[in-house]
This record gives C-alpha cells, structure tokens and sequence, in this order.
C-alpha cells in the first residue's frame, strides 16, 4: 500500500510544505540583507543583528515577555493537568458540563472578545493593569491548550496500571506520582511547550490586559510593524523562529531517545 | 444530575476494588484537582463575561474607567432595584442604527467563510498525500506541518507584508517573468486578508482532517476500484464521508476565530476592509468607548455560540470515542 503513494500525493505535500515555508525562509533571508529595503538584496550582512541588541526597548520587551510565558507557561500547565485529570476521570460531578465547555470554548474564542472579558474584570477587581494582568490571562487561555494536550494522552492511558500499585497498597496521591505522571509526562512536557509559545506570541489579549512598563515583544513589533517593515524587525523574528526551532528539535531527540530507551527496556524485560 | 451525585457519595466507603478517582475523590487531594482549575475558570473565563454583559447594558462617560457602572450590588435590593431602571440598551440600539457594524459583521462572517472553504481546499489535498505517505516518514510529516504553529503568528502575518507589496517579493518575481507589465495590487486588499488567513489556519485545517484519514482503511477504495467504481466517485463516495468529522472540526476551528481576527485584517487589509475585531478593537483603543466594544462583544459571542457548541459536541464525542 504504501507503493502506491501517488505523484498527485506528493506533489500536494511538497507544494503544501513549500506554501507553509517559503514566507518564514525569506522572512530569515532578507534579515541579512545590507540594505535597509527589505525588499532589495544589497548584500549580506548581520547589522540588523548588531543594532537589535542596542535596542533598549525591545530587549525590556523581550525580557518582560520571557518572564511572563515561563511563569504563565508553568502554571498553566499545573491547572490544565488537573483540568485534564478532571475531564478524563470524574466523568460525574455536578457542573461537569459546564466545565468541559470553559475548558474547550477558550480554544476557539476570537482573542478580542477574551482580552476585552478578562480587562473589564481586572478594572472591575481594581487590579492595576500590568506584568501581574497578562500574566494571569496568559494562564487562563493557555491552560486550557494545556488541558487538551494531556487529556488526549490520559484517554490511551493503560489505568491497570494504578491499579495494580493501589492494589499493592499504594495510597493513590503517592500512585499519581509514581505511576501516572511519569506515564504522562512527554504530554506535559509538550504542553508547557505549547503554552510557553502560545504566551510569547500572543499580542491581542496581551495588548488588552497589559498596562504600562509591561509592553511585552509581540506589542512592541507590532508597534513598531505598523510604522513599516524594517530589517531590524525580521532580525528579531529570525532569533525568535531560531529559538523556537531549537526547542522542538531538542524536545523532539529526547523523545526521540526514551521511545529508544523503552523499546530496550521492553525487549530486556521480555528477555530476561 | 444532583441524584447521580449523591448516590456517587452515598456508595459504600471501603471498597478496595474502587478505582483511583473514586478513592481520590473521597480525599481531599482528589476535591482539589477539580476545584482549583473550576474556580480559575469561573471567575477568569465565566465572570468577565458576565461583566462585558454589565457594561454593554452601562451609560458611556468620560472618566476612568469610562463608562457609569450600574448594577452595582453592594447597595442592597433596593439599590439594585433602582439600578435597574436605568439599564439602558442604548449601545445596542447604536449598534443597529449605524450600518456600519451590520456591514462589519457581515463581512467577518463572509471573509471568514470564504476562508474556511479556501483553507480546506488547500488543506485536504496536503493531508489526504501525508496519511497515504510512507509509515516511515509520516511523523516527520506530521512534525512539518505543526513547526509553523509554533512560530509567531504575528510574524507569519508579518512575513507577508514583504511578499505581497506592490514593491514586494511576489511582484519582483511576476515582472521578472514578464507575467504581469505592472505590479498587481495585493496587499490591503481582500485578498490578502484570504491570503494571511489561509496560511496562518492551514495546520488547524490539516491536522483534524489527517487524524480521521490515517485512521481511513484503504482497502475500501481498492474494494470499490475492482467493482468498476471511477476515482472521483470513490472519493466522494467513501472518502470523503469518512473524513467527514475531520472536515467539521477543521472548519470549525478555522471559521471560529477567523470570525473575530484583529491581526490579519490589521496589517494585510489595510484600513479600507471591514472585520468586525477591528472595530470592535478601534471602538475600544482609538475611540475608548468601552460600553460600545463590550457590545460589540457580546453580539459577537452571541453570533458564535452556535458554532463554539458545536464544536464542543464534536470535542466530547471524539474524547468518548478515545476510550
């Protein structure tokens, strides 16, 4: 069957690929260029690179924008986990119906009607809008992401497992964290992932809820985007694309490495 | 509902071949799991709505925060009742009385549609050749299509911008050719908002759509080929309907928001195209009318509902299927 992958096949994938990719290589390439047209190769060079990190407004930027997605990031991973744990274990409990909508209705929520919601909140609660602010809406959308990631891994989770450690006499706060959340880890992992980039990148409901001294990166290229498109902008997003991809090839090798590791660990437990 | 509860707590307590959420329920660790992000949700996700309703419903004013609050509940029932006199749909009536928001509405609806459509059109074919790919290579296919969704969105849209000038990389390319004599106007047209939304979804559209087409058993097709059965008929016969759900959860998540997008019509459509969270954002930031956004809002979401349920519907289902 797998003979028959068809020129039509992968003519789409390749032209697909090439649709997907093409803006973000020439996006990196003209963030090389020497002339200030982005436009128009003048030539290579890496002062863009240069001028960037002189630029004290967008290195505060970066910095606040870093401290809200890890604190956001890991939170948020902390409540979608329990949110999955909710969703997949307790299948009744009164309200439940509300929560698995308060839980998916975030994924798709145009982000102007969240920022709006969850600004008109904080000015109700008489929270000064700021670090504090962002990132707690950052963990309000982001953990629901969270929680769609571990659930799908907590659905295919072989539950014979607590058992037989419960059986064993294992109180089940201790079996959790022995059993279950080694087992479900690579899914946490990832999602604190997810929610890190979904934090990084987001400008809407950051643009609501953040007041000043807390402009994060995104509203400040945005800002400075609306002015026109410099080369200086395309260094920033390259360092960004760079980092990012550097965090999914090394999440995905040591993935990668424990699926090798476990396959060897079953095939010696199956030996031995 | 609550006589499922109590019969759940009235079972009886020591009963070792309980699973591991009933013996955790009974313990205060297991009450917490599900307290901790309910509370969260309520008061950060419910609470503001039912704050954006409040303000809708509240008198515009000059002053910070810029609106008169009403319904406010610390005066007592009496106060409240009071209040409640001086509810006003004035932000509602604004909303009908000047066209331009039915038009902004309805544009969103349509550009979004147009999109959705667009987007599974591109997308179908890029997810039908990676579920019939090579076992061996599938992942990393899989891996290609998710890496875009981690880099930036605003810079995606961003990247655009250096393409489709009239200066731009797209027109260089065209002229080059001698395909066109003149360079064609794209950006800040309708078109380019398709464009940006088009690439920016394209992985919503292709993931849903390739989980339910790996799962496709192909020796339907080849059953239905030996019976004399044309290519195109096959298709739309057997694999099309079995990727049915995949299609539905696909446009769903990319017609959803696309409804409410600031970013793309921002900075690809320029400022003559109409979206509804463009304005909803200009009434808010440039025009500080927080009664009138928070309207805006609320018709938006009412606009939405239906979709978002469904989507729901078809999120708890595939969770059950999982099982």
């Amino acid at each position: 069957m797998n003979a028959t992958w068809s020129r039509f096949n992968i003519t789409s994938v390749v032209l697909g690929f090439a649709f997907l990719y093409l803006p973000i290589v020439l996006l990196v390439i003209f963030s090389f260029n020497e002339s200030k047209l982005v436009t128009v190769w003048g030539g290579f060079s890496t002062k863009w690179y240069v001028s960037l990190f002189q630029n004290q407004g967008l290195m505060d930027a970066a910095w606040v924008t870093i401290r809200v997605g890890l604190i956001s990031a890991t939170v948020a991973t902390v409540l979608g986990t329990m949110a999955a744990l909710t969703l997949t274990r307790y299948t009744r409990f009164r309200g439940r119906l509300l929560f698995s909508g308060m839980v998916f209705a975030p994924l798709v929520m145009p982000e102007v009607i969240t920022g709006l919601s969850l600004l008109l909140l904080f000015v109700a609660v008489g929270l000064d809008r700021g670090f504090l602010t962002v990132t707690l809406a950052h963990i309000t959308f982001t953990m629901c992401f969270v929680a769609v990631v571990v659930q799908s891994r907590l659905v295919s989770f072989d539950r014979s497992l607590e058992e037989a450690a419960m059986d064993l006499g294992a109180p089940p706060v201790k079996t959790f964290f022995q059993i279950t959340l080694p087992v479900i880890m690579p899914a946490i992992v990832s999602g604190w992932m997810l929610a890190f980039t979904l934090s990084l990148d987001d400008l809407v409901i950051a643009s609501f809820t953040s007041g000043p001294g807390a402009t994060t990166l995104p509203m400040k290229i945005y800002s400075q985007v609306r002015l026109g498109v410099t080369p200086e902008i395309n260094a920033a997003c390259t360092i960004l694309i760079a980092v990012v991809a550097i965090g999914v090839v090394i999440a995905s090798i040591a993935n990668k490495r424990r699926e090798v590791q476990r396959l060897r660990d079953e095939q010696a437990a199956q030996r031995g | 509902m609550s006589d499922i509860a109590a019969t759940a707590s009235a079972a009886p307590p020591v009963d070792v071949s309980a699973s591991l959420p009933a013996r955790l329920a009974k313990g205060f660790v297991g009450r917490l799991v599900i307290i901790v992000p309910y509370l969260w949700l309520l008061f950060f996700f419910l609470v503001p709505f039912v704050i954006v309703f409040k303000i809708s419903l509240s008198q515009s004013a000059i002053s910070m925060p810029p609106y008169t609050p009403v319904l406010d509940f610390s005066s007592g029932w009496s106060g409240f009742v009071g209040k409640l006199k001086q509810l006003s749909f004035d932000n509602y009536l604004w909303l009908t009385q000047d066209a331009l928001y039915f038009k902004a509405y309805l544009s969103s609806v349509v550009i979004a549609g147009i999109s959705t459509i667009l987007t599974l059109l591109v997308g179908y074919p890029i997810a039908y050749g990676m579920a019939r790919a090579p076992a061996t290579i599938r992942p990393t296919l899989l891996m290609l299509v998710i890496l875009p969704f981690w880099t930036s969105f605003l810079i995606r849209v961003y990247a655009w911008i250096g393409i489709l000038k009239p200066e731009g990389l797209l027109n260089q390319l065209l002229l080059s050719l001698h395909v066109i004599s003149e360079p064609l106007v794209i950006l800040n047209t309708y078109t380019a908002i398709f464009i940006g939304i088009v690439y920016s979804y394209l992985p919503f559209m292709v993931l849903p759509l390739y989980s339910s087409l790996e799962k496709m058993d192909y020796s339907l097709i080849e059953a239905a080929k030996d019976l004399g059965c044309p290519p195109t008929s096959a298709f739309w016969k057997i694999t099309f309907p079995l990727s049915l759900p995949g299609v539905i959860a696909g446009c769903l998540l990319v017609f959803i928001p696309a409804v409410g997008e600031f970013v793309i019509p921002d900075l690809l459509g320029g400022s003559q195209t109409l979206m509804i969270g463009r304005t909803l954002w200009n009434e808010f930031f440039s025009n500080r009318d927080w009664p009138v956004s928070s309207a805006v809002a609320v018709i938006l979401l009412l606009l939405l509902i239906v979709p978002i349920m469904i989507f729901q519907q078809a999120q708890a289902r595939a969770q059950e299927q999982g099982k």
